[in-house]
């Protein structure tokens, strides 16, 4: 049974992707460079999608750049090759071809993958660290800049107090 | 004055500490919280993978008990490793398991439940994924743990092993079963 034991990932317990290119084909090394630099050129709609329209099309492509690839930290669902991401695109297209507006197509894909695969976060309370954070280190700027510039004023004052102290005491010199 | 001054460096360390240790142990990032829990499970009608042709299953086909759903493929090693864990379950305990045959051969899906044996209830075939995407899956495997009115009420992601079985499911299934006296508690 030992030798029937799967390798690298499944040892970690980690969730595994399903194959990309059909099940179960070994694939030769040069269709995987192939398709490596489709992706790096950032040939992303190969889903063969056909659109009655060019707006039809751009709203397609700025939905899907708006939501995140569950499985590739970091991807859009636009540019990622990963299966996951391939069954997302479908899924906003059947909903536009259903007639969702986009927040509709927004909340159906926060419901089953959560905020996660929104790249503008919602404002709640897990996340308000995340809008609050640039605000307060903004405040604390300008309080530091305040004391600064109000400690340099303090400085003028007394250089011009000693000068004048000078003066007095060349005076009655 | 000045002396308070002194602990500002200290201060900006221990805030950036606490911050960056949140932000490494937190949790895996490949980790999703799961937005399903205590969500019903979504409807769908899809075929079997075994039994009589034409034979479908639906969300009412998962009523009725507390149930473990596993989403399970023959192209995931780390299915093959959990495997062995499920068959446990399924003799030691009795739990109803029924697996989600994801994004796969069925052919081979059955091959490989007569190779290394058979714990679910009955397979669902999900060949195209979208029952997958209303349950939120990002690979496989996954399990649901879904109770007897069919609300989603634990998502694990990645293998189910010893551990995971004793510390996450083993819990909440008692505290199901508490509620709903009706089914049999003999968990191991």
């Amino acid at each position: 049974m030992e030798t029937a034991l799967p390798r690298g990932d499944a040892r970690r317990g980690r969730s595994c992707d399903p194959p990309v290119l059909g099940r179960h084909e070994t694939c030769t090394v040069g269709v995987v460079l192939l398709f490596a630099l489709a992706t790096c050129l950032g040939a992303s709609a190969i889903d063969g999608f056909d659109f009655p329209d060019p707006e039809t099309a751009d709203r397609y492509q700025r939905l899907t750049t708006e939501f995140r690839c569950p499985k590739c930290l970091n991807e859009s669902i636009a540019s990622s090759g990963a299966p996951i991401a391939v069954d997302l695109r479908r899924t906003v297209r059947r909903l536009m071809e259903e007639g969702a507006t986009d927040d509709a197509i927004r909340d159906h894909l926060q419901a089953r993958y959560g905020d996660f695969v929104l790249y503008d976060p919602p404002f709640k309370p897990s996340t308000w660290f995340l809008w609050f954070t640039p605000v307060l280190l903004l405040i604390v700027c300008v309080l530091v800049l305040m004391r600064v510039s109000r400690r340099d004023q303090a400085r003028d004052v007394a250089s011009d107090e000693l000068e004048k102290a000078r003066r007095l005491l060349r005076e009655s010199a | 004055m000045n002396r308070a001054r002194l602990f500002v460096p200290v201060t900006v360390f221990g805030i950036l500490a606490v911050v960056l240790a949140l932000g490494f142990t937190l949790r895996d990032p490949n980790l999703l919280p799961s937005a399903l829990v205590d969500k019903p499970f979504p409807g769908f009608d899809l075929p079997l993978l075994a039994g009589e042709r034409g034979a479908r299953a639906s969300r009412s086909s998962l009523l009725g008990e507390v149930r473990l759903v596993n989403v399970w493929a023959t192209w995931c090693p780390t299915c093959l490793a959990e495997h062995g864990e499920l068959m446990r379950i399924r003799d030691e305990t009795g739990l109803s398991i029924v697996g989600i045959s994801y994004k796969d051969d069925s052919r081979q899906a059955r091959a490989w439940l007569v190779e290394y044996g058979d714990p679910y209830d009955f397979n669902i075939v999900d060949a195209e994924g979208d029952l997958g995407v209303d349950l939120g899956v990002y690979g496989a495997p996954e399990t649901f743990l879904v109770d007897a009115g069919g609300v989603i009420r634990y998502k694990h992601v990645g293998d189910v092993n010893r551990n995971v079985w004793q510390d996450e499911f083993v819990p909440r299934i008692a505290a199901l079963r508490e509620m709903d006296p009706g089914t049999e508690n003999k968990l191991r």
